[in-house]
């Protein structure tokens, strides 16, 4: 699968935007509404017009219509054809393109249970969940044997639970089928769970481009922030092996148990959407601490939670209604778990 | 096909049957003023039954019926092909649409006197009208159905690899069928009042001349069993295309 480069791309969306993208890897683009995340996908897979140079491993691509791109697109909507069953809409873009009808029975087939779609394939678009058009569209888009994956936030309109089935499920196909992929999203805790490499959008610019934890320990600029959530980032000074690829660190005066992986940890990192706020003791002693509220930050949709622990300042981003209902306030005892999963370290 | 989203509805019924009562009664008891010549509604339903055993509405109804059928079918296909045309390629649009936007407001009968000198009285005359009839609304509807499918669809159709033709064959069009049905359907009872208003003033033969005929001989019992016979035509031919729209697109609308 190729190298996709783009060299300075400039359009109404896109500011002399450069990103490389890596043979057989899942970048994620991450970035506020309005940022140019679609238009980038868009010019990757020659749906706009634009200026600078879009290459497929070093070949440049920019002459080449969208049809000869080899790109498979699954779009923010899905866009499935309404009057196409679902064993049409997969087999759409086989047909005419030099594929035997047995050819396309056998591809639509084996994507049908690759997807575990099968008993949908001769239900038409209207008929189907969100979960399963979201499949479905993977599924058309893969068809053709694509070079490259394009992925618009296609799983924004789902429930978190049916979210994640989907998000382990993308990330296992990506691997196994091992096609380069670009993924859209505006979540870091979704862009952090499938990304082998994000990048951040701002601005039809890209701000940063590195690995989950590169993005997590070095947040990009002030603005991006708002939306990608800063990360309670702690020092460490010491860390401990416990082995199981577990250690202990001494974080700013708390000793957290975290993944560990043969280096010695420098930083420890975690999103405030993953620091977990009760006024009851959990039921687990890992990496619980008592603290209290220090000061609040009312957002649109939740609430930054400023945690004083220890001397240490932990950021916790609560929804309206779960801190409403814990009837908390500044000066409230707390608890607060880091969990151990969500946790990312740096040497 | 779902057909339960327009149940029938028995209670429609009613308002018609009241209504023949109440035309019964009032030619029978004579209450129109001024000597007004109303047959009873037994009277016409006799008459209607008499044309039809005489053979007299065969002979009449049957070549209206063939020239609207030729003169629709033509007229659409034309305008959908034209119509499809303006809305898929905007230089098509631009280079015709002027042009058509000159033709269109024109009513179709007002072609007559032309046709009738450039092609005289012949069966061709009211296949010409209906022709013209049907074509200028079609392709219009044509259009606009073409050009309101989200370009989404295109785009997502392109980046699976589809060649433009198959693109407009396969998606475009098909998606574009519940606007140009709305236009099929409005033209096929417009098709049938040209026709009629084209028999009586310039064709010897089919129901508008039976009506005319009717009229010198002041049959007002065989004016309205015609006036019943177009009306049930009009909306079988919008019923047959309802029906025919159902059955193409209530599987995934």
């Amino acid at each position: 699968m190729p190298t996709v480069e783009l060299r300075g791309i400039r359009n109404f969306g896109c500011q002399g935007t450069n990103l490389e993208i890596q043979p057989n890897q899942l970048l994620v683009l991450l970035g506020p509404n309005g940022a140019g995340k679609t238009t980038i996908l868009n010019v990757i897979a020659g749906l706009v017009q634009y200026e600078g140079g879009v290459y497929f491993d070093g070949a440049p691509v920019d002459g080449l219509p969208a049809r000869d791109r080899k790109v498979g697109y699954v779009f923010q909507d899905l866009v499935l054809f309404p009057h196409m069953d679902v064993r049409s809409n997969i087999a759409f873009g086989l047909r005419g393109n030099g594929h035997t009808e047995h050819e396309v029975i056998a591809r639509v087939s084996d994507l049908l249970d690759l997807l575990a779609i099968s008993h949908l394939a001769a239900r038409y678009p209207t008929r189907l969940s969100v979960g399963e058009k979201q499949r479905v569209a993977v599924a058309r888009a893969l068809a053709p044997h694509p070079s490259i994956l394009l992925l618009d936030e296609p799983f924004n309109s789902l429930d978190s639970q049916t979210s994640l089935h989907l998000r382990a499920a993308l990330k296992s196909l990506q691997r196994e089928l091992g096609i380069t992929t670009v993924f859209v999203t505006h979540d870091l805790a979704e862009a952090e769970e499938i990304a082998d490499r994000i990048a951040i959008i701002e601005n039809g610019v890209v701000e940063r481009v590195g690995t989950p934890a590169e993005v997590l320990f070095s947040p990009p600029g002030p603005r991006a922030r708002d939306y990608v959530g800063s990360s309670n980032v702690l020092g460490c000074v010491t860390s401990k092996r416990l082995g199981f690829g577990l250690a202990v660190a001494d974080c700013g005066g708390l000793c957290l148990v975290v993944p560990q992986n043969g280096k010695e940890i420098r930083k420890v990192a975690i999103s405030p959407r993953d620091v977990r706020v009760s006024v009851q003791r959990p039921s687990t002693d890992v990496n619980v601490f008592e603290g209290s509220i220090r000061a609040t930050n009312r957002l649109p949709g939740s609430v930054m939670t400023h945690i004083d622990v220890d001397g240490a300042d932990i950021v916790a981003e609560l929804p309206h209604s779960a801190y409403e209902s814990s009837r908390l306030s500044p000066g409230t005892p707390v608890f607060i778990e880091l969990c151990l999963t969500k946790l990312r370290t740096s040497d | 096909m779902n057909l339960q989203r327009h149940p029938v509805n028995p209670w429609g019924a009613i308002p018609v049957v009241l209504a023949l009562a109440l035309w019964e009664l009032v030619a029978r008891l004579g209450l129109l003023p001024g000597g007004i010549i109303f047959p009873p509604f037994s009277a016409v339903a006799r008459e209607l039954y008499e044309l039809a055993r005489t053979g007299v509405l065969a002979q009449n109804f049957l070549p209206s019926l063939k020239r609207v059928l030729l003169g629709f079918v033509a007229g659409g296909l034309a305008g959908m092909i034209v119509g499809t045309a303006m809305g898929w390629k905007r230089q098509v649009n631009e280079t015709l649409g002027p042009i058509l936007s000159l033709l269109y407001p024109i009513p179709a009968l007002a072609w007559l006197p032309l046709l009738m000198i450039w092609i005289g009285i012949s069966e061709f005359l009211p296949v010409a009208i209906v022709f013209i009839c049907s074509f200028f609304p079609i392709c219009y509807t044509t259009a606009t159905g073409i050009r309101n499918v989200d370009r989404r669809y295109v785009d997502a159709a392109r980046s699976l690899g589809t060649s433009e033709p198959r693109i407009l064959a396969e998606v475009v069009f098909p998606l574009a069928l519940p606007d140009i049905f709305t236009g099929l359907r409005l033209e096929a009872g417009m098709a049938w009042r040209v026709i009629i208003a084209a028999e009586m003033v310039a064709i010897p033969t089919g129901m508008g001349a039976l009506m005319m005929r009717s009229e010198s001989l002041i049959r007002v019992d065989t004016i309205i069993a015609c006036l019943f016979v177009l009306s049930i035509m009009c909306f079988c031919f919008e019923r047959a295309l309802f029906l025919l729209e159902q059955k193409i697109t209530a599987e995934w609308r």
